[in-house]
């Protein structure tokens, strides 16, 4: 069972950077773990740390301006490309994020986001350079079950896509391997159909 | 009704589609590695479930393995238990591993199509984004994440949504010293590196026909630094010599079933794509990247560019990424300085590409400050380069010949390039820390990063052939 997600209002961190790799998020160094847990303390570590050392944080990097909290992340397009790693979504979701806003997400990054309950929502390159416009006390309001992301302070709304099974799930926290395995009686049906 | 290749091998895959949702397409082949299933086997180990289909599972120890002294335990202890845990799940799963010390033993995508796995009309998954490579044999092959990995382990299914399609056409004769590494980093450069977001790319043209099938697998293999969900080229002859004989090819009358099938995958003549791009082989030079994305690529004699000359994709990384590597905008690639050279990687580690290194390289010396690294992409390229003799010629150029393995085209295990240092680099990506945190990746063709090793300094190959 992944977690549930409806309706997230929060303040937000805003990653002005576009074609945000899985390396930058999480270097590969830290993908040697054989559980799912603790990758949060190592998102984006190279931006964060200097010389690999927490006591020396990078001042110039959003993570770690304390001004800036909340459970949404904002970033530029290209989200999330390069390699397949999902330890890339568990260290945002183990961070403390439960949604991703970019004009653009790459496609693997996408799918392993929806897969743990982390929420990708795609909106226009104008509506994202108005959140970026927000200070760091307002917060964005996103409905799933509506697909809708709001900014609070002025009222401006756009409505995202996703999937509707992939809503589904994510409102309900079922996972997809549920779905799969009570179909196998038509996967075997399949298998045996091919000749 | 007209349907591009594609789509011939999906709907075939295709078991049912939700209303409104995903369709779940059957997956024939499952290659994994030690990184990314451990989690997906703790999942089932959780539900108390088995592997569904061990027989159409294939694994090996390729991302975080050393490649010097592979007959040793593994010193570093994380990567010592995650490659433990692998031969540990294999065995209790039923699944064949192809491990450190198994003749097989290689890069997960070097291994399949080398031992005859990877086959046209098929659908293959692997938890890794190169996983696009397999596309070269007319397959629709992609990466995955670890969830998705365990569906597939646990019901050889995935729920997936249909691509949009595009077709690139590459047209003409390549240039002296321009190989396929270079036609997909200038593609790369034309339509950046989300240029093929959302979309399943068939690579097409009569300069993409003419490739052997280590280099059409150059070409799929990076289709995903385009973005791209896979990569594929039709199956032909080439293909089809390629593959008979292979350990795991089909033969007698099993294989003149698969032939015929095989030669129907092609894209019907007026089958019809969301987008398609035309490129000239003409136009195409070594190429050479000089930022920190396989799309900031440029042609080695060609300079770096400046806010007024990069493409609009690039423009507003272009400050960031050139602080990152130490170079000036507007100043020639060519002439600088180079400090380690990488040859390996799922891109770039094949007996073709070996083959081709060692020709340039034969009676030349590297440059004093600069280190060499070859990575054979499998123990079977190794065993045969060393059948070949090309351990020699690279013996006596100052390179060092090391052990299969992913190595430093991601630095996971200790194959590191330190911090501040430049590294002409045969692999595919040239992220920020890709290959070492504050490391500087320079992506190019295997002759590209030969004649660097020479000289000490990126360089136009064309300079030093006959």
């Amino acid at each position: 069972m992944a977690r549930k997600l409806d309706i997230i209002q929060s303040t937000f961190v805003p990653l002005n950077m576009e074609n945000v790799d899985t390396d930058q998020i999480i270097p590969a160094r830290f993908l040697k773990a054989t559980t799912r847990d603790g990758f949060g303390k190592n998102l984006f570590r190279d931006w964060r740390y200097s010389n690999d050392d927490e006591a020396q944080p990078k001042t110039d990097f959003v993570l770690n301006h304390t001004q800036y909290t909340g459970k949404i992340l904002v970033a530029a397009k290209n989200f999330g490309c390069g390699s397949s790693r999902e330890h890339a979504a568990w260290a945002i979701a183990d961070y403390g994020f439960s949604v991703v806003v970019s004009s653009f997400f790459a496609d693997i990054f996408k799918n392993n986001a929806l897969n743990n309950g982390l929420l990708p929502v795609t909106v226009t390159e104008a509506f994202l350079q108005k959140i970026f416009a927000q200070t760091n006390t307002e917060t964005i309001t996103v409905n799933l079950q509506q697909q809708t992301i709001t900014i609070d302070a002025t009222g401006e709304q756009e409505i995202f896509e996703i999937n509707g099974y992939k809503k589904t799930c994510l409102l309900n926290g079922y996972d997809d391997i549920d779905y799969l395995l009570s179909i196998k009686e038509d996967i075997v049906n399949y298998e045996n159909n091919l000749v | 009704m007209a349907k591009t290749l594609f789509e011939k091998i999906w709907e075939q895959h295709i078991i049912k589609t939700i209303d409104g949702g995903p369709s779940v397409l059957y997956i024939d082949t499952h290659f994994i590695h030690e990184v990314t299933s451990p989690q997906a086997f703790n999942g089932l180990n959780k539900r108390g479930i088995k592997v569904f289909r061990p027989q159409q599972t294939v694994a090996t120890a390729d991302h975080n393995v050393p490649t010097l002294n592979q007959h040793l335990p593994i010193k570093e202890e994380l990567s010592r238990k995650q490659v433990e845990a692998l031969i540990k799940n294999c065995a209790e799963h039923g699944v064949e591993l192809y491990g450190l010390g198994h003749p097989y033993q290689g890069i997960v995508h070097v291994i399949g199509p080398e031992l005859g796995v990877t086959q046209p009309g098929m659908t293959m998954v692997c938890g890794d984004s190169h996983t696009s490579t397999h596309g070269a044999f007319g397959s629709i092959a992609f990466g995955i994440g670890t969830s998705e990995v365990e569906m597939v382990l646990t019901t050889q299914c995935l729920l997936q949504s249909k691509p949009k399609l595009m077709r690139i056409h590459v047209e003409g004769v390549l240039n002296k010293g321009v190989v396929s590494k270079d036609i997909v980093l200038y593609i790369l450069s034309k339509i950046s590196a989300s240029g093929a977001t959302g979309y399943a790319v068939e690579f097409a043209g009569s300069a993409i026909r003419n490739l052997s099938m280590e280099a059409r697998m150059t070409i799929c293999n990076m289709s995903i630094e385009m973005g791209g969900r896979c990569g594929l080229i039709a199956p032909d002859e080439t293909t089809f010599s390629y593959i008979k004989g292979r350990q795991f090819a089909p033969t007698g009358a099993a294989w003149d079933k698969k032939l015929n099938y095989w030669k129907t995958l092609f894209t019907d003549s007026d089958a019809v794509f969301d987008k398609e791009y035309f490129f000239d082989a003409a136009d195409i030079e070594p190429m050479i990247t000089y930022g920190t994305n396989p799309g900031m690529g440029i042609g080695v004699t060609a300079t770096i560019p400046t806010p007024e000359t990069i493409n609009e994709n690039d423009k507003s990384g272009l400050s960031k990424s050139l602080a990152y590597m130490g170079l000036q905008q507007g100043a020639p690639i060519k002439g600088q300085k180079v400090d380690y050279v990488f040859i390996g990687s799922c891109t770039n580690s094949r007996i073709e590409d070996l083959r081709m290194v060692a020709g340039f390289v034969k009676g030349k010396k590297k440059a004093n400050e600069v280190e060499v690294w070859i990575v054979p992409g499998s123990k079977q390229v190794e065993a045969q380069a060393k059948a070949e003799g090309i351990d020699k010629v690279f013996e006596e150029a100052g390179f060092i010949l090391r052990q299969p393995g992913c190595s430093a085209c991601l630095g996971m295990n200790e194959d590191k390039i330190p911090a501040g240092k430049y590294c002409i680099s045969t692999s595919n990506r040239n992220f920020e820390g890709r290959q070492g945190a504050g490391a500087r990746t320079l992506l190019a063709s295997p002759l590209t990063a030969a004649a660097a090793a020479i000289t000490g300094v990126v360089t136009d190959v064309r300079e030093l052939m006959n």
